[in-house]
């Protein structure tokens, strides 16, 4: 499916998404409170098929705690990047996928572990890597501890 | 969206629940299985990664971009070289630089050579675990030929940091492209030999067909690629969909089969290593010269994010860099196969016994650095 | 023309002229027990060395070659080792069984030493119910392993015990309806009267097709029931890590090592004794002058020889089958051969009525 499809597509479902950063893929700034929404979809549409999550990821920026989810179909080969950009930094919270793909259930418990970002609905949110009592979440550009090496 | 901890008090008085790890030998690594068992029958089982996080991702944002390739060879060690291709390409591609056709080339043909160095110690552990002990020598007397070749040109065996963004760290050894001739025709009459010793076995085949049966639709859901994706029909080779470095200019089949069991993946694994040495038959004899390292002034990938995916010896590779311009990451992220790979381990095993279990984790081909980084 | 009854039976009358029956008895029977100890443990040591040098030629390496010439004193070397470890005693277990179970097991496997025949007149005791006697014995060795298990407090231990329970019950079955053929065809149970009626030819070769099938069979369920060759899930090291032995170290250890090495020489010269001849030699049909090269061979010779052979087709498959899982292990023996067996055994019974056999 082409960009253009596709933008009209989530533009339907998300009115105030943005186009990306990625100048490789198409990508789109999505609000979290459309994510599940527009991500259903574009599993679900026939045309776009998106049934294949190959990564989920977050960065911590300057505008916030980005989310990123990158898809592609098994069977059309595109790929599409949906943003989600958190302000709250106290408390991220964003919808789950992991009712859509199975992957997304690990992947995100891997994000909440190193971000600290919580996904409403998912059925087993803790720590992946690091201990359960960890305080902190080490890939946030403020963390800080006390065995950090920083030049 | 399986048992939780809350079944775990619920379940039934005959069961009960062992661990398989951290030090234990068949899980290729440090990783804990928690089996739930009734008798011999699995009833849940929940892997517990995080033994060997390093925090590399993490340890790469302060590390410019030619020192952080060499933290990924310490990801997935059995392939160590795509791993640090991944990193090579995605930072040539965002710095909007193309390296020659030598470089390509010889990239393509240390891949390869990984690929099968991978899937012959895949094999050895493999026999091993199922109890045929002398598919452990076989696999490795072989391997050693690989190890060779790769220390002759690199200087080290298993983590070479020999691909980096920009080229290669040196150029080959004269003797390189003989000694892979010569490996071409040794590995070619020592590759049916393992046929002999293990596919063909009627005990091997009763412990494998029908264990651990993955439709392609639970493969696609859960993200499994590499040989354990493709043994369930799930075609998902990057080196197809969207080939890198030399691979536009080979011929090679994607072997995929349907069955989705643990035969099928073992199947795919022996025909890939055949599949192989096809490539880098055609490779070999036509390297052209030229150079082997981009003049580059610095190594900076500009504002931006960029993402590669390469196809390692057990499945999608995906390089996923955020730069703010710097010399430095601003933040990495590896979409590593192993660790997709890992979690359908749970729907594959259940209702298995503790020995397929041993099957089951050797078929999907499992390093665990990979998982945790 | 090699006979060793006359020599013990100049030390029996010596011994019971010169001092009461008494003495004589007790001497007598710690002379033989000593004796049988020293041959078990010379014995041991040179099979585990045997298996070393066996599997490394198999895996394209060399096996032991630096301790004494060709390695030979390897097995002295961690012999030495063995006893100078730890016992380590384990918290929660019960202690008396956690002891008991490794003298079981070597107690077993030395009384079944006792009744085979290694030359004519070179045996222990000659029971008229000989091989009987063998099978019983055998038995004991699996309430050792069960109660290392049970023992060792671990749940890995309890998990190889039930399988190797399970598994040589079943398989004791196949051992004795295998045998059962051969005394069939022999009439007898006694050892020394089955080595006589092969005097014109090993039963192997006189009861062709079904003492071959029993043969074959016999081999198999000989290997299951010692937990050798692909058969030897109870003590898996790449699932249960040793699994019932693992949580005895040094001497114990040390006995359960040896056991299981000394069972498979059991299980070889039993199959030696009943279906390749024992210890004569091997004549063909009537040719006297190769007979009387033959002969010259001394019996304990031939005895050892084959024994030899048959440990060699033991340890081969051991080191190339992968392992089978406990369902199909049970399901090889109470579905294919438990029936193959008794059909063999209707078979032979047959043929022993209407003279059929060589």
């Amino acid at each position: 499916m082409q960009t253009e499809e596709l933008t009209t597509l989530i533009t339907s479902l998300a009115p105030d998404q943005k186009p990306g950063i990625s100048k490789q893929y198409p990508e789109f700034i999505i609000p979290a409170d459309k994510i599940h929404e527009v991500a259903k979809t574009l599993k679900e549409n026939p045309q776009t098929k998106m049934d294949y999550l190959f990564s989920l990821t977050a960065a911590d920026r300057k505008d916030g705690l980005n989310v990123i989810y990158h898809l592609t179909s098994s069977e059309y080969h595109h790929i599409v990047v949906m943003r989600v950009i958190l302000t709250d930094k106290e408390n991220p919270m964003v919808a789950t996928v992991s009712d859509l793909w199975s992957a997304a259930e690990y992947l995100e418990r891997e994000v909440f572990d190193l971000f600290g970002i919580k996904f409403e609905n998912h059925p087993d949110l803790r720590r992946l890597f690091l201990d359960d009592e960890w305080v902190g979440y080490p890939l946030r550009k403020d963390y800080k501890d006390s065995f950090i090496f920083e030049r | 969206m399986e048992e939780t901890l809350l079944d775990f008090d619920l379940r039934d008085k005959e069961e009960y629940i062992i661990n398989m790890g951290p030090q234990h030998p068949s899980t290729h690594g440090v990783l804990r299985f928690e089996v739930c068992l009734q008798g011999e029958q699995i009833k849940y089982l929940r892997p517990h990664c995080g033994y060997i996080h390093r925090g590399i991702e993490k340890m790469s944002e302060a590390l410019t971009y030619p020192q952080l390739v060499h933290l990924t060879d310490r990801m997935d060690y059995l392939s160590a070289h795509i791993n640090n291709e991944a990193v090579a390409l995605c930072v040539e591609n965002a710095m909007g630089v193309e390296v020659s056709d030598r470089v390509k080339y010889i990239r393509t043909i240390f891949a390869e050579l990984t690929r099968i160095a991978s899937h012959q110690l895949w094999w050895c552990a493999f026999g091993m675990d199922l109890g045929a002990l002398t598919t452990f020598f076989y696999g490795l007397r072989d391997r050693e030929h690989i190890l060779d070749i790769f220390e002759e040109t690199t200087g080290s065996r298993l983590t070479q940091s020999f691909i980096t963004p920009g080229g290669l760290m040196a150029d080959v050894h004269p003797n390189f492209q003989k000694r892979i001739k010569e490996f071409i025709t040794y590995f070619r009459k020592k590759l049916p030999e393992y046929d002999q010793l293990l596919t063909g076995n009627i005990i091997f085949r009763e412990r494998t067909h029908g264990i651990g049966v993955m439709s392609k639709e639970v493969a696609i859901d859960y993200g499994v690629t590499g040989p354990s994706g493709r043994g369930s029909g799930f075609s998902c080779d990057i080196r197809k969909i969207a080939p890198y470095s030399a691979y536009p200019f080979v011929k090679f089949n994607e072997i995929t089969l349907p069955e989705g069991d643990t035969y099928a993946r073992y199947v795919v694994r022996i025909k890939e290593m055949w599949e192989s040495l096809n490539i880098l038959e055609q490779l070999i004899d036509n390297i052209p010269q030229g150079p082997t390292m981009l003049e580059l002034k610095a190594v900076k990938a500009p504002k931006g994010e960029y993402y590669q995916r390469v196809e390692t010896a057990r499945g999608e590779l995906g390089v996923y860099i955020v730069s703010d311009g710097g010399p430095s990451p601003a933040r990495i992220h590896y979409r590593t196969p192993n660790f997709s790979n890992l979690f359908v381990i749970n729907k594959l095993a259940k209702g298995h016994k503790i020995a397929d279990l041993v099957a089951i984790s050797g078929s999907l081909d499992l390093v665990i650095p990979d998982i945790d980084r | 023309m090699y006979d060793f009854t006359p020599f013990i039976e100049s030390i029996t009358s010596y011994l019971n002229e010169n001092l009461s029956p008494f003495w004589a008895g007790l001497i007598s029977m710690v002379l033989l027990g000593v004796g049988i100890l020293l041959f078990y443990a010379v014995l041991g040591l040179y099979l585990v060395y045997a298996e070393r040098k066996i599997c490394a030629r198999m895996q394209n390496r060399m096996g032991p070659n630096r301790v004494g010439p060709g390695g030979i004193f390897q097995t002295i070397a961690d012999l030495i080792k063995l006893l100078l470890k730890e016992l380590i005693y384990i918290r929660n277990a019960d202690s008396l069984l956690f002891n008991i179970a490794p003298f079981i097991v070597i107690v077993a496997s030395i009384m079944a030493i006792g009744a085979i025949p290694f030359a004519k007149g070179l045996q222990a005791v000659d029971l008229n119910i000989g091989v009987l006697y063998i099978l019983a014995i055998s038995s004991m060795g699996v309430i050792g392993i069960l109660i290392a298990g049970w023992a060792s407090n671990s749940k890995y231990s309890v998990i190889g015990a039930m399988r190797s329970g399970a598994q040589v019950i079943s398989y004791e079955l196949s051992v004795g309806l295998a045998l059962l053929g051969i005394i069939t065809f022999a009439g007898s149970m006694q050892f020394s009267e089955i080595i006589a009626s092969q005097e014109d030819g090993w039963w192997i070769f006189k009861g062709h097709i079904p003492a071959m099938i029993a043969f074959v069979i016999f081999l198999i369920a000989g290997t299951a029931e010692t937990n050798r060759g692909p058969f030897d899930l109870a003590e898996a090291e790449s699932e249960l890590t040793a699994g019932f032995h693992t949580e005895y170290s040094g001497i114990k250890f040390a006995f359960f090592f040896l056991a299981e090495y000394m069972n498979m020489f059991i299980i070889a010269a039993v199959a030696t004794t009943l279906f390749l001849g024992g210890w004569l030699p091997f004549h063909l049909f009537q040719w006297q002058g190769f007979n009387n090269v033959m002969d010259f061979i001394p019996p304990v010779f031939w005895f050892f020889g084959k024994a030899a052979f048959v440990i060699y087709l033991m340890m081969w498959f051991k080191w190339t089958f992968p392992r089978l899982r406990i369902d199909q292990l049970l399901a090889l023996e109470w579905k294919y051969l438990l029936p193959i067996n008794l059909m063999n055994l209707i078979l032979i019974a047959f043929l022993t009525l209407m003279k059929w056999h060589f």
